[in-house]
């Protein structure tokens, strides 16, 4: 790693810990055990969601050549609220399936991972697949999920409705400790398999032809990957709700940070960012708006106001 | 040696491609030559397995090309095609590093990095091993990339089009590049060309496709003739002969 990368490495880790103990100690008072435990509980699955939805933008962006998407455009966010109101509107929201976040969990869990996998398994049975097809067809689906979603939510009482829209979302309030469990373990399994196929990242990154030539298992290699985003993905929305929006931003943050190709950079990189990014948001979400308004807004309003900083200050460059 | 047999391909129900039996000589540049759309670009993707194909079969060094490990074909055979399309940011010895993948997988080793500094130096891109690819010109870039073929040190080189966008310095020394690879090296490289001219100067086989099919082949010496060519391009072409070597005249 050159010199520059590894003091901006650095700086970030530095920053991302300090990020981390304000939000765990910031105005901390009454019971000790009570409000670290609590709040150690959120900063976990804030880390995983940052290591999940971080990794698999990247990944997914290296794999499509293309800086501007993210792997929302597979349609999992969409599948997610579909199941949770097709929950409520059969089942009602006192069922366990709902009501019971664990089950709530693994069920949204096998369910999107099994989706995944489903829609893989049809298409790749042709052996070579476009990518751009695949995304295609992702976007098909989860504008599907999400009319038939805004269909069923016209049709549910207005209290259901509340529980449904409570869903829609991110958020690290309802998380608790044996979901979080289920959560790393799957991820850290799903790194695991991403660690088989580190090496060929970066000659990705010159395009498909030339990832070929240079002896690259193209289609293979594709077809794990979007694997393992699928995975990553679905864990992170079945854990806190849809947050693929933050993927764009640090991805992008990250490039522009680190001036690389490398992955062994540009990973590290991004998952620190994706932790500075929520723990800030959900600090401020807390502390300075006290649940007035939602991780997302915040976050896109800060990344945005950074894109056009950075339009303005390039423009004049 | 590079060896094709009743290769097909049809993109919906159009034949690009029907039934191409050929076999390139080793040790030599063989130029692809036709009109627009004649197969010839088609042709060199398949033999590259950039392109699947809908029948025959494509042998390097008499093994199918399908039973080849990618990593062991990528030490084998080179591709470069015209438009590169990269997101990355890279430098041009990154661009060169990249060619030792095949062998290093990533990790460089100090024999690596000497065949990266010889590929630099080869195609004269010291100075430039720093900069950033797209602050470069066409004819750098292309230079970069040819460098980066010949750092992953392949027997066979198949380039689709080298001489698109390049000037006529530019298009003159990468020719001389590619004869000095064959002559010095013992390469064997195929071209896609346009340039019937410059086919004639420095290629030693040609292949002329039309509609999908080899109409013509041989030593540029038996192909560079008025009927030959009228076979291939459709059009009359008169021949004349300066410095022993044979150009056509089409302009007018």
């Amino acid at each position: 790693m050159p010199r520059k990368s590894t003091i901006q490495m650095s700086a970030l880790g530095a920053f991302a810990i300090l990020s981390c103990l304000l939000f765990m100690f910031y105005k901390i008072g009454g019971s000790w055990s009570f409000a670290l435990e609590e709040r150690g509980i959120k900063l976990a699955a804030i880390g995983l969601t940052a290591v999940a939805i971080g990794v698999s933008t990247l990944i997914f962006q290296t794999l499509t050549q293309n800086r501007i998407l993210t792997p929302s455009v597979m349609g999992l966010d969409s599948l997610y609220m579909l199941f949770q109101t097709l929950l409520v509107f059969f089942i009602g929201s006192n069922n366990p399936l709902m009501a019971n976040k664990n089950i709530n969990f693994i069920a949204t869990l096998i369910l999107m991972i099994a989706f995944s996998f489903m829609l893989y398994h049809l298409l790749f049975r042709r052996e070579r697949v476009s990518i751009y097809f695949l995304l295609l067809l992702g976007i098909v689906f989860g504008t599907l999920f999400q009319n038939g979603s805004s269909f069923m939510q016209m049709l549910i009482d207005p209290n259901e409705f509340l529980i449904v829209q409570g869903k829609m979302f991110a958020s690290f309030n309802s998380v608790n400790g044996t979901v979080l469990g289920v959560a790393s373990i799957v991820l850290i399994l799903s790194l695991v398999y991403l660690a088989f196929w580190f090496k060929y990242l970066d000659v990705l990154r010159l395009g498909k032809d030339q990832a070929i030539n240079l002896g690259v298992p193209y289609f293979k290699l594709a077809r794990h990957l979007l694997i393992i985003v699928s995975i990553m993905i679905s864990v992170a929305t079945a854990l806190v709700g849809p947050v693929t929006f933050l993927g764009l931003l640090v991805v992008n943050v990250t490039y522009q940070l680190f001036d690389t190709y490398r992955h062994k950079v540009l990973i590290p990189g991004s998952i620190l960012l994706s932790i500075i990014a929520l723990v800030f948001g959900q600090w401020m979400v807390e502390r300075i708006f006290t649940f007035n308004t939602t991780l997302s807004v915040i976050i896109n309003f800060i990344g945005g106001a950074y894109f056009i900083y950075l339009l303005i200050k390039e423009s004049r460059g | 040696m590079i060896e094709t047999k009743q290769i097909t391909k049809r993109y919906q129900n159009k034949t690009v491609l029907n039934a191409i039996d050929l076999e390139v000589p080793e040790k030599q540049i063989t130029a692809f030559i036709g009109a627009n759309g004649a197969g010839k670009s088609t042709l060199l993707g398949i033999v590259s397995r950039l392109l699947k194909k809908e029948g025959g079969e494509v042998l390097i060094d008499d093994m199918d090309i399908n039973e080849w490990k990618s990593k062991a074909l990528s030490k084998k055979l080179a591709i470069l095609k015209q438009n590169n399309q990269m997101t990355a940011r890279l430098t041009v010895e990154d661009l060169v590093s990249f060619g030792r993948f095949p062998y290093s997988q990533g990790r460089l080793t100090k024999d690596d990095h000497e065949k990266v500094d010889e590929a630099l130096a080869y195609m004269g891109l010291e100075p430039l091993r720093k900069n950033y690819l797209d602050a470069l010109s066409g004819g750098q870039q292309q230079r970069a990339y040819i460098a980066m073929i010949i750092a992953q040190d392949t027997d066979y080189v198949l380039l689709d089009e080298p001489l698109n966008n390049l000037d006529m310095k530019n298009a003159v020394q990468m020719m001389k590049t590619l004869r000095r690879l064959v002559d010095d090296f013992g390469k064997t490289i195929i071209l896609v060309l346009h340039d019937i001219n410059f086919a004639s100067c420095y290629a030693d086989y040609m292949v002329g496709l039309k509609n999908g099919e080899i109409v013509a082949q041989g030593s540029t010496e038996e192909i560079m003739t008025s009927d030959k060519l009228k076979d291939i391009y459709d059009m009359h072409l008169d021949i004349t002969e300066i410095n022993q070597c044979k150009y056509c005249l089409y302009f007018k």
